[in-house]
């Protein structure tokens, strides 16, 4: 990077572009009756980031309470609501529409070169679905909550739990719908829309690993929503499919549930991959190395990943052979996994690395899903499996996927694109203090758990033997550090939206479509058609023509 | 689906020409329809799982369903599919009456076979047959009364999503015959005459497997 470089990179611009996405309209009703998927994008930003603290405000009072051994806090039921709202909340309202609905649907047509998704009224209506899904789950819980824990197992939601299942149930089936119509927009869009010259292995990462977790939402979705709505057709009209007295198998349920939800743990973590992909490139001025291999990876994990289910029933019951074949299959989907890791540490080596924002939060996230990921091995192991069944380690090893890995990649995407989504750059200092915050607070939070699961504390316990205590401190503290690092980027984020510097179109000197047009851009995305000619990720080239501009710019002048 | 209808002419502002535009649609509508098999495919896992259990059961269960109200009811759904196969050559071929005539056919032939599904529905409830909101199940066959609850349950649950998807799909088609009586839906504009059949066809061939499921498994006496 030379100092011209730097020079001409720090130069804010003057004024927004005149004419952009933002100001095409001010009213309630141009946003609420868009079509625009950038706006649709900010709309889904809004509602999740909703959720998010809601889902968040449960996991805080559940963190508190088990502070101490007897848990003073609340009572054994509110416990149990407490628990089931904030999986309820945070996996079927926050992780799953995380970065494919905001992200992804800001970012999807601008990468590809389209002026829109392909289907714009059917991507604002899924915005419309999943506020009604959202809604009538809220319902629920204002009026009394559900206690069946996220995963809602037969028999107990389906006869005998007497608390919100019914409202629930039909609340995250309806949602369902509307992570089907996003998938369903983005694989016709990636398939039929692409700009001229973008082949698919032009594409960037980021769409390859939208495609994939696309995948997942079609094929997957269905699976739970007839799940569920077995389960709502049970109390609601008195069938008995999964009822025992009829022959019925509460099984049945747990393969239907996990059909979509394990592959849904991918759904939640293969967009992370994807932003990461595209963050760490630009932050070290290098080619992605293996792009061939990170991209069909995520198709790989995509299709082991429908393969791996019974690896949750390793003690439900299910035959011992199943076992053996779920668990043989669970390590499989390690390979594409380390492929990826391996891959991003390699684009890493003798690069010009830079530690903005984004980039810590990326290798937060390699180094967290690492972890994430190798615990995962323990737990699909059958013997291990059953000694830790149920424990805090497995809660420690999916949240170190799901916060560690999704949470961060998102925020480091939240950040990457700021510039492009709103226009103003945010203040990088405390950015950086926050990002930091965030991964100390997370591993003293989830850490201790590790520990705690492999010494033998269940998960949804209420209360818990005085020897845990010091471990259940030492989380709860993390907890706290963590809500503190999360209020951080929501404070300065919106003041960045009115005090921030105005952003360049392409604050970072990256590659990839999305910056070569206005920050933030037109409603039609781009003044003219864009044609592409260049391999993706070619950072070195894109630093030399940028030296070389700079160079005569600076000749110009001592002219 | 299709934004063909916008002000601006036959192609959406989003689509480069019509051909792009036709391809996204359709590609959307098949990509849906993958959701739909997995959608039908947990309660066939269900209904699989069952009959394997308890085959006799579920055979004898199945003895007592109306085989002839099925097979005319079957007979009923394909032709409306042959309807709707015409109406979509009507809509490339732009013969605007034979279009009209096609889709008013076909729903007449859907309402025919929600009609039929009503009165089975029916003479289920008149026989106790109908395993619903507490309603009394007697079952006097040789079946086990669980074995056949869950055959029944299985039946209205089969049936009854399976009747929804009709009920959207003459919603669709209503709308579809609002915009043909208008003049609309005719060549380049028919790519929804043809997604909405795509759609009405994989319905049919839901049914299809429901009615050897569901009728012909039977032991009949």
């Amino acid at each position: 990077m030379t100092s011209v470089a730097v020079e001409r990179q720090a130069q804010p611009p003057d004024a927004p572009p005149k004419r952009n996405y933002l100001n095409a309209g001010y009213t309630v009703r141009s946003w609420l009756f868009t079509t625009d998927h950038k706006r649709i994008g900010l709309l889904y930003l809004l509602s999740i980031t909703f959720f998010f603290v809601i889902g968040g405000v449960a996991a805080t009072v559940v963190r508190l309470d088990l502070m101490t051994p007897e848990g003073d806090l609340v009572q054994t039921e509110t416990y149990n609501k407490l628990f089931t709202a904030h999986g309820v909340i945070m996996v079927f309202f926050f992780l799953v529409p995380s970065i494919p609905a905001t992200l992804g649907n800001f970012l999807v047509p601008l990468m590809v070169g389209a002026r829109d998704l392909a289907f714009p009224k059917i991507n604002l209506m899924s915005w419309y679905v999943y506020t009604c899904g959202g809604l009538l789950t809220l319902y629920a819980l204002a009026a009394g909550g559900v206690d069946t824990g996220w995963t809602f197992y037969a028999p107990y939601s389906s006869t005998y739990s007497n608390t919100h299942v019914m409202a629930t149930a039909v609340g995250v089936f309806i949602v369902g719908f509307s992570s089907i119509m996003t998938g369903l927009n983005f694989i016709v869009t990636i398939h039929k829309m692409r700009a001229p010259g973008l082949t698919w292995f032009r594409l960037p990462l980021f769409i390859w690993s939208i495609y994939a977790t696309s995948l997942i939402q079609i094929l997957g979705t269905p699976v739970v929503a007839i799940a569920l709505f077995l389960v709502a057709c049970e109390r609601l009209l008195g069938l008995g499919i999964f009822d025992p007295r009829l022959g019925g198998d509460p099984i049945l349920f747990q393969h239907l549930f996990w059909f979509y939800s394990h592959p849904a743990v991918y759904i939640m973590i293969l967009p992370g991959m994807g932003v990461v992909t595209e963050i760490i490139p630009c932050f070290c001025r290098k080619k992605i190395f293996g792009y061939t291999f990170i991209g069909f990876s995520s198709f790989a994990i995509a299709v082991f990943g429908f393969l791996v289910w019974g690896h949750h029933m390793f003690v439900s019951g299910q035959s011992v052979y199943a076992g053996m074949v779920f668990s043989m299959l669970s390590y499989l989907v390690a390979i594409p996994s380390a492929v990826k890791v391996f891959n991003w540490t390699a684009s890493l080596y003798k690069g010009s690395i830079t530690f903005e924002t984004p980039m810590l939060y990326a290798l937060g996230f390699v180094g967290l899903f690492t972890m994430g990921g190798l615990t995962g091995l323990f737990v699909a192991a059958l013997g291990v499996n059953v000694h830790v069944h149920d424990t805090y380690f497995v809660i420690a090893h999916f949240h170190y996927i799901m916060v560690g890995g999704m949470v961060m990649a998102y925020l480091g995407g939240i950040h990457f694109w700021w510039p492009k989504i709103s226009g103003r750059m945010y203040p990088e200092a405390w950015a950086r203090f926050s990002a930091i915050l965030i991964f100390v607070g997370f591993n003293l939070t989830f850490f201790p758990q590790y520990v705690l699961g492999y010494l033998g504390m269940p998960r949804r316990y209420h209360v818990y033997p005085e020897e845990f205590q010091v471990l259940n401190v030492m989380s709860s503290a993390g907890a706290s550090i963590l809500a503190v690092g999360y209020l951080f980027p929501l404070t300065y984020l919106l003041w960045s939206l009115r005090y921030g510097p105005y952003a360049p179109p392409n604050p970072w000197r990256a590659t990839g479509l999305e910056w070569t047009t206005a920050s933030p851009p037109p409603t039609e995305n781009f003044a003219s058609a864009p044609v592409v000619t260049d391999e993706p990720y070619d950072y070195p080239k894109f630093d030399a023509e940028w030296r070389d501009a700079s160079f005569s710019e600076e000749l110009a002048a001592t002219d | 689906m299709s934004e063909a209808h916008s002000i601006h002419g036959p192609v959406a502002h989003q689509f480069d020409d019509l051909q792009q535009q036709r391809e996204a649609d359709e590609l959307g509508m098949w990509t849906f329809l993958c959701t739909e098999i997995l959608f039908f495919g947990g309660v066939f896992l269900a209904y699989t799982l069952y009959r394997l259990r308890d085959e006799a059961g579920f055979a004898d269960a199945s003895g007592t369903m109306n085989l002839w109200l099925g097979a005319v009811n079957t007979a009923v759904l394909l032709c409306s599919s042959l309807t709707v196969a015409l109406a979509v050559h009507a809509g490339e071929t732009s013969r605007r009456t034979m279009l009209v005539v096609c889709l008013v056919l076909t729903m007449i032939l859907g309402a025919g076979f929600l009609g039929i599904k009503g009165y089975e529905y029916y003479e289920k409830y008149e026989e106790h047959h109908m395993p619903l909101f507490g309603l009394p199940f007697i079952y006097e066959g040789q079946a086990s009364p669980a074995t056949a609850e869950m055959f029944f349950d299985l039946y209205f649950v089969m049936t009854g999503i399976h009747a929804i998807h009709m009920i959207i799909g003459m919603g669709v088609f209503t709308l579809l015959l609002v915009k043909a009586l208008r003049g609309g839906l005719l060549g380049d504009y028919s790519t929804p005459v043809h997604i909405a059949g795509l759609y009405w066809h994989f319905v049919d061939i839901v049914w299809v497997f429901l009615f050897p499921f569901l009728y012909l498994i039977g032991a009949r006496h």
